[in-house]
Parts: structure tokens; sequence; C-alpha cells
């Protein structure tokens, strides 16, 4: 496999890789199964033995599940015989063991095959080979890493422990949200016809957050006058966009936008305020805290709603993106009351974020016929990628196409890292 | 009795289903008490007894509100809606108030002609009675398809 990238930055990005059936193989191997970490699932899912929840690693169905003894396990949703489903819920909790329904083979809580109905035959005949050797026929297991309560698996024994993979940037985001218990709140399901990338692409892009959500800048819950600016780990494969509330002024903001077709400040007032209302919670004083983790979730805070993204291709062109939201074991109920208001602003309705599957669907669209061609990511600057201070950038994207490259081994001669 | 609730509840649903339909989303805003209430969920929080919403206005300027932003703030896909909803189910009746359920189909259409199965669910209303008028009072829309295509940004 070759890209043809036009610049050794990842400024241009060629089309083709939304669109190149071969290469959506590759990446599921390369990406999902190479040597990094996805995210799975927030440990409060399955807090009791017995517990499981399904997932995605990439197109991979995996399953979360918490062993008797307490401990937390991720294996491959497919049964050892004929490649059923073994867990058909999508979470609950179980009470022995896992069984799959088409000829009753058996697992544990911890993955493990344990049972094979006939295995010997009936009265001397029929049954499995003798030397059939269940140990041999586990489900294949991932490595899980329990990070302040955030699960992570890999398939790769060559991935770095989680602490380093998630970086100093990673490991202080999230125990920036992980500080106290969380209590899951819920979940909400996008379908979205377009290739996985464009939605990393997507969180990774600070420029569109107040042209294309102008619901955001309307009420001032996030413009690029803010103060703010975007965080990558030292590789550039993780990334965040941040702001510090009332940190611009109206007319700073009325200044900057003016002009910008499609986009109006003083559009409409709203007559109940209390959507926007924001309740300092966090030391750090900011509004706004996105932390993306490559390949496939998002950690995100706007205002007082809380939740992860977790990115589930869905073949070369969708994907769906799984949402979790949650708040505090401690919060009030007056607290949860305003975090579901304020639910109103993230998800497939959410009013700051509904139009990213429809920006997603046009590119896809778009581009599916001009795959020779190529997109620009030019804005904040070209060459090295480092953190801003300011957020009219695309950068974090390039940092996503470099880290993505280096595993994908696509990288240009001499790409930059 | 109960015919007359059916029927009552059935013209109101009709109205309901029209005027979302014809894009008259200010008037169907007028169906609604000022102080009541406009959730959309999934089933499947429902049944996991998890609160989250994916739109929830507890009172009617806040609806109002989300329709002002869909004027006028928000992106989305083009396309026509149209809601085919079933015969309502009375729960409980009494003079000034009505509770009952019916299933929803909502299906999109593009500007092209193209067809897609958008929601499927119920809904679960109770109305206050004014005079011969039904308002609604509470509406739930519970939606089996918690996988929202693209995204939701009319109500359903």
């Amino acid at each position: 496999m070759h890209i043809d990238w036009p610049r050794k930055d990842y400024s241009q990005v060629p089309f083709s890789v939304y669109h190149d059936p071969e290469l959506y193989q590759l990446e599921m191997e390369r990406v999902f199964r190479g040597d990094c970490w996805s995210y799975l699932a927030f440990e409060a899912e399955v807090p009791n033995p017995g517990d499981f929840r399904t997932t995605w690693v990439g197109d991979t169905p995996v399953v979360v599940s918490r062993s008797d003894d307490g401990q937390l396990h991720a294996f491959v949703n497919r049964c050892s015989h004929r490649g059923a489903q073994i867990v058909r819920e999508v979470s609950g909790h179980c009470k022995t063991d896992h069984v799959c329904i088409y000829h009753r083979w058996c697992y544990s809580k911890k993955g493990e095959l344990i049972g094979v109905p006939f295995r010997r035959g009936l009265q001397g005949q029929g049954g499995m080979p003798a030397d059939f050797d269940m140990k041999a026929h586990h489900p294949r297991a991932l490595r899980l890493a329990n990070y302040h309560g955030v699960l992570f698996g890999t398939f790769s024994e060559a991935a770095e422990p989680i602490e380093s993979y998630l970086g100093e940037f990673g490991t202080g985001m999230i125990k920036r949200f992980m500080h106290k218990p969380i209590k899951i709140l819920g979940y909400t399901r996008q379908l979205i016809e377009g290739n996985w990338k464009l939605y990393a692409e997507n969180l990774r892009d600070t420029y569109h957050a107040s042209l294309l959500h102008e619901f955001f800048v309307t009420y001032g819950v996030d413009r690029a006058t803010q103060k703010g600016g975007v965080r990558m780990d030292d590789r550039h494969r993780h990334n965040m966009n941040y702001a510090f509330s009332n940190s611009d002024t109206q007319s700073q903001a009325q200044q900057a936008y003016a002009g910008i077709s499609g986009v109006e400040l003083d559009r409409m007032r709203l007559s109940d305020q209390k959507i926007l209302a924001y309740q300092h919670e966090f030391a750090d004083g900011l509004n706004l805290a996105t932390p993306t983790f490559f390949p496939n979730a998002i950690i995100i805070q706007i205002n007082n709603s809380l939740s992860s993204r977790q990115i589930r291709p869905k073949g070369v062109n969708a994907h769906e993106i799984f949402q979790t939201l949650f708040g505090y074991e401690d919060d009030t109920e007056e607290m949860t009351r305003h975090r579901l208001i304020s639910a109103n602003l993230v998800g497939p309705a959410g009013l700051v974020s509904m139009e990213d599957g429809e920006a997603i669907e046009i590119v896809q669209k778009a581009t599916r016929r001009e795959t020779a061609s190529h997109s620009l990511v030019e804005m904040g600057g070209l060459g090295p990628i480092q953190n801003l201070e300011h957020r009219v950038t695309e950068t974090p994207i390039r940092g996503f196409w470099s880290y993505w490259s280096e595993l994908m081994g696509v990288e240009p001669e001499g790409g930059i890292r | 009795m109960t015919a007359q609730f059916t029927w009552e509840a059935m013209s109101f649903l009709s109205k309901y289903g029209m005027l979302l339909d014809q894009d008259r989303l200010e008037d169907w805003v007028e169906l609604f008490e000022p102080q009541s209430e406009y959730k959309v969920y999934s089933r499947e929080n429902e049944e996991l007894g998890l609160p989250a919403p994916l739109m929830w206005c507890d009172n009617r300027a806040m609806l109002s509100d989300r329709i002002q932003s869909y004027r006028n703030v928000n992106e989305h896909n083009f396309h026509w809606a149209r809601h085919i909803i079933g015969m309502p189910h009375i729960l409980h009746a009494e003079p000034d108030s009505l509770h009952f359920q019916a299933g929803y189909s909502l299906f999109q259409t593009n500007l092209e002609g193209e067809t897609r199965t958008f929601s499927v669910g119920r809904y679960d209303f109770i109305c206050d009675r004014h005079s011969d008028e039904l308002r609604l009072k509470r509406a739930w829309v519970i939606a089996d398809t918690g996988l929202i295509k693209t995204l939701l940004a009319a109500p359903i």
C-alpha cells in the first residue's frame, strides 16, 4: 500500500483515504489492531461481577466483562466454534457463564472457553477429537487498561503502557474528568454516511467549531475570540481544543465575525437562558475541553454537559458515533437535571453538534469521484506540528495523519512527525 | 365515551403530524401549554432506566427557542418530513385531561425524492382540555430508532 502524499507535512490529504476499500481493510489491521489503544467503555458501566457491555474496536465486536474476582476482561465477541456472536445483548448482567445459542458452547466471564456440549459424544459415539483442547480455543482476548475508570483495549502485545500512550496531556485530562466517581446518564447514537476518519479529523478541527456550529458563536459558548488554544501529545496523535469561559467580550467577537457570511452574533435571543447556564466545576476554569484520543474517542465538556464519544467504523462509507453522557455520583438532583438540560447542546440533536453529521456526509458525497484530488489543511500554518495558543487552526488534523501514516506504514519519505 | 376520547386524540394527532409535515413548526408549538414538557428520548435509555434525552424542553418558551434555532442558526440536511401516526390508545381520561399513546413512523425524503425511514417509536401524550380543544401538557416521544441517521434537527 502506498499513498501519494502531496506534502510531507500532511497539509494536503488525498481524498482516496476516505473511499479506498483496501485501505479500510488495512487500517482495521494496522490501526485498530496495531500498536495503539482504543477506548472501550467506562468502568462505571460494568460495576459488579458478572456485568458486561458490548463495544467495538474498529469494526471488531468486543465484550467488556467483569469476572467474579472483580477483574475486567475484554474479548472478541465471536464463538470459537462456528463464529456466532456469543453475547447478543448490548449490555447486562451474566449470572453464570456466557453461552453461545448456536451449539451452547460456554464461555466464562473472563472470556475463556469452558464448555462444549457432547464433547465426548454419546455412548461412545461422536464427540470432538480426543485431543481437542479448550484452552487452545479461547476467543481472542484484548489487553485491557483501566486508566482512572476509562477502559482502553489493544490487540497488540507491543503497544506501549497506557500511561505513556496517553502521555502527560492525556493522563492529565482523564484524571481531570475522572476526579471522582461518575454516574452514567445514558447513550445517544448517530449514524453518519461518511468515512470514520472524517469524524476523527472533525474532532481536531478547531477552525470549523465556531463557523459550522453557529449556536456556539451566537451565544458565546465557544468563539475563536475566547482565550484558548490547541494542545497535543508529543506524537501529535491526541489533541485538545480548549477555551476559558467569559474570556472575550461581545464587541471583540462582533468585530471578528463581522462579514463572515452565515454567522451572525445577534441573530436570535433565547427566551429561556438556562440551556447556557454554566456552573464552574473544574479547577482549571475551562468551560470547553475536548481531549481526543487516537484513534477512536473523545471526552467532551461543553459547559456542564459531559460525555464520551466513540467512533465505530461501519465499512468504508459510514460510522456510528456512540455517545455516553455522564455526571458524578455526588451530583445533586438539581445538578443532574441541569446536566440533562445541557445535553440539548450535544449529540445527534445537539444545538452545537448536530451539524457535524451533515458536514461529513456532504464531504463523502462530493469527494467520491475526486480521489486523485486532495483537501487543504493549511489553516494555522505549514511545516512543524505544534501546540498553539489560538484556535484558528487545523494543525491537529495534520498530527492525526502523521501518526496514522506511521501505523499504516504509508509515511512519505521524510514525512514529519 | 371511549369512542369520543379516541376521536379527540385522533383529531389532535392528525393536526400534530400535519403541522410538522407542512413545516409549520411555529403553529405546532401552539399545541403546547406554556408550562409543558417536550422530550425525545431513545427506547434504549428508557429500558435501561437512564434519563439522557435527545431533546428536552421543559417549557414552551424553550421549545420555541429550539424552533428558532432550527430556523435561523442550525444547519441540517434538506428534507421533507412525513409522519404516519397510528390509532391512539387511551390510557386515562378525566373531564379536563386526556392521556394517550400512539405509534408513529417518520419518513424523510430528500429534495431529489429519495425516501428513508428516519424514526419509528411511540408518543406518550398528556393533554389538557380547554372547552373543545386539547393542548399538550406533556409530550414524550420515545424513539425505537435510537440510531439517528445524519442528525435530528426538527421535532418528531
